[in-house]
């Protein structure tokens, strides 16, 4: 059997890029791509630092990735090879009662672990590429080649013309970006503050405009990215480490507060204040999973009736949670698994612009390198946030 | 205050939910308490012993062979010291049979009852039940099932610890894609009887499945509550086996990631 390069997970601070067989065809419904870019994701470093549990040596990482079929199982009849398509990182079945709905990333069929998903969180979620063993085990696209499940409802097919970076975040950060936005319900006239300016909190500025909010204020501590937010976002900002976020807000909309929070930073925030170092002795010696510091000051800060959208990543169970401040304020919360395959499409004519300038992605990327330099590039995404916002991989075979 | 209505009465169920239920006889032997397919049961066990007492680790030696003696004596006399302390006989079961309604009496074995929603008709999963011996590809307790006309059936079937479970089976009801209920024929290795309803939903929300199935497990109750503890019970079984159906009869396959690649394992 032939081999290709694949970053492999072999524990919490350490991942190896390792010789491994290629793929194969396991069901009827799969397919085979041959990866030309993939990228590292700020989830990939909650695998990366041990954050999300059953994660097993050896386990294939990345679930960003696009690439040319190379082979179709015999059920799969929209693709040939040949075909250049983006995959979403949610595997969906595309049949059951949520695919049917519309809530791709909450298929009830995609994760053959659903038992162990089931024990913790009730029901089962889909599976993910490379994202843990809780999440199905699939192996990820952070490799040349990649098996796809469900290939005939997840592949969606790049029209020539467009270049890999430009269409690469459709399989995550884009379309996440978009459903954060678009799960606060914006009204014309509001604002929207936006928790991290990592790689989704800068596109969900984007998307925000978008959507008819007036203002965005964008919220982070690395100059870098705030400039980011600035230049190609157009968001107000505030740094978390000069300035008191709450009272600023206040004063920025009046004593009202911003009607939409999205906090785009998820489990591993980072903070200066008492309950952040509190979060951080706790998950440090495992008492608590998730260091909430983010989520806890978006419920503080946001207007009553206002929205909460969460695109960050949580995991296991939350410690100091201010529900009182979310049910005095009266808050909507909407969180979830991005369903990537409902905004494919509208986002892609939007990156393709028809008639006038497309959206381009690419300005978020900070970083190209090679399979090879994975290990250097997981430890720079993870330690230095003011110069690497984004890295892309591009597998080495690929033309 | 708030009036909670009832769900409807699953009575208008052509049939009991619970297919089984018979009384027990005593027309057995004083000395044999044992039944018939529990001493098949003990005689495999015994025999798996008496291997490993001769084979195996020399540590478990003592024990196995110890073990085996009484097992094989159980499976050969039929009678059992334990149960006769107890005042247990299962022999009865032998002789209850002969024109009797079911396999497994009630008050006792063990009762199993899961329910899965799937996105088809109650049509297709009434034909997908029919068709028995298309059953193991989709649950991973059965080996085989064999069809051999009029309604009957030969079933293999993988039991605790890997024990191979044979037994012969009945579909002695069914209303048409609404229901089927079978039961196991006398001198298997298990004794059980089971049902599966089909009942569509409204709104296009798909066809709710309901499978009861009762079961005589060898070794009895207990040995079903330890299996259950360590996580390899009847229960899980049959949930896991309507989550493959359900992902075979939704999308076509169940998902897996059995043979992909993946780096080195420590």
């Amino acid at each position: 059997m032939s081999s290709m390069m694949a970053v492999c997970y072999r524990g919490a601070g350490r991942v190896d890029v390792e010789d491994v067989p290629r793929p194969t065809i396991l069901n009827p419904r799969d397919a085979i791509i041959q990866v030309t870019a993939t990228a590292l994701c700020g989830s990939d470093l909650h695998l990366f630092n041990g954050f999300i549990p059953t994660m097993q040596p050896g386990d294939i990482l990345g679930h960003e990735f696009m690439g040319r079929v190379v082979e179709v199982g015999p059920e799969v009849r929209n693709l040939s090879p040949g075909d250049r398509v983006v995959v979403p990182f949610t595997i969906a079945c595309g049949r059951c009662f949520f695919c049917q709905r519309e809530m791709w990333s909450l298929c009830d069929n995609s994760n053959p672990n659903a038992a162990m998903a089931e024990k913790l969180y009730g029901y089962s979620s889909s599976g993910l590429f490379g994202y843990s063993h809780l999440f199905g085990g699939y192996a990820g696209g952070q490799a040349e080649y990649v098996r796809v499940p469900y290939a005939d409802v997840g592949p969606f097919k790049i029209p020539d013309g467009l270049g890999d970076e430009q269409v690469l975040f459709l399989t995550d950060i884009l379309p996440t970006a978009y459903m954060a936005a678009e799960n606060c319900g914006i009204q014309p006239g509001d604002t929207v503050a936006v928790w991290g300016c990592g790689p989704v909190g800068l596109l969900t500025i984007n998307c925000a405009f978008w959507l008819g909010a007036e203002r965005v204020i964008a919220i982070d501590h690395v100059p870098e990215r705030l400039e980011l937010a600035r230049r190609h976002g157009g968001a107000e900002t505030i740094n978390f480490e000069e300035a008191d976020v709450h009272e600023t807000l206040r004063a920025m909309t009046g004593g009202l507060g911003p009607d939409a929070c999205i906090d785009a930073v998820g489990l591993e925030s980072h903070g200066h204040s008492l309950d952040a170092m509190y979060d951080k002795v706790k998950t440090s010696v495992y008492l608590s999973t998730d260091r909430i510091h983010a989520l806890r000051q978006a419920i503080y800060c946001c207007r009553k009736g206002g929205t909460l959208s969460i695109p960050g990543v949580y995991g296991g169970f939350l410690d100091k949670l201010p529900l009182g401040a979310a049910f005095s304020k009266g808050l909507q919360l909407r969180m979830g698994q991005t369903h990537v395959h409902r905004y494919l499409e509208p986002l892609l004519k939007r990156i393709q612009g028809n008639g006038t300038p497309g959206f381009d992605p690419t300005y978020i990327i900070s970083h190209r390198f090679s399979l090879e330099e994975a290990p250097r590039a997981y430890e720079m995404f993870n330690t230095d946030k003011g110069h690497c916002t984004k890295v892309v991989f591009k597998p080495a075979q690929a033309v | 205050m708030s009036h909670i209505e009832s769900p409807p009465s699953t009575s208008r169920h052509p049939i009991p939910m619970d297919a089984s239920g018979f009384e027990p006889a005593s027309r057995c032997s004083r000395r044999v308490n044992v039944s018939h397919s529990e001493r098949n049961v003990s005689r495999i066990a015994g025999a798996a012993l008496l291997l490993n007492g001769l084979c195996g680790p020399r540590s478990t030696r003592p024990l196995s062979l110890l073990s085996a003696a009484g097992l094989l004596y159980r499976g050969a006399t039929g009678h059992c010291h334990g149960y006769e302390a107890l005042g247990i006989s299962t022999a009865w079961k032998d002789h209850a049979d002969e024109g009797a309604a079911a396999a497994v009496p009630a008050q006792h074995g063990v009762k199993v009852h899961e329910s899965v929603v799937i996105q088809r008709s109650p049509e297709d999963l009434f034909q997908f039940w029919k068709n028995l011996e298309g059953l193991p590809a989709a649950m991973r307790h059965l080996e085989s099932v064999t069809e051999s006309g009029a309604g009957k059936s030969h079933w293999v079937a993988r039991g605790p610890m890997g024990i191979k479970l044979e037994w012969d089976a009945e579909i002695f009801t069914e209303g048409d894609h609404e229901f089927i209920a079978w039961r196991s024929l006398p001198g298997g290795d298990v004794d059980t009887a089971g049902s599966v309803h089909f009942r569509p939903l409204p709104e296009n929300r798909g066809t709710l499945v309901e499978v009861v199935l009762k079961y005589d497990p060898p070794g009895g109750k207990w040995a079903a509550r330890l299996a259950s503890l360590l996580g390899v019970g009847a229960e899980r079984e049959i949930r896991e086996d309507l989550r493959r159906v359900k992902a075979l009869l939704e999308a076509g396959a169940p998902p897996t990631v059995n043979g992909q690649t993946h780096g080195r394992r420590p």
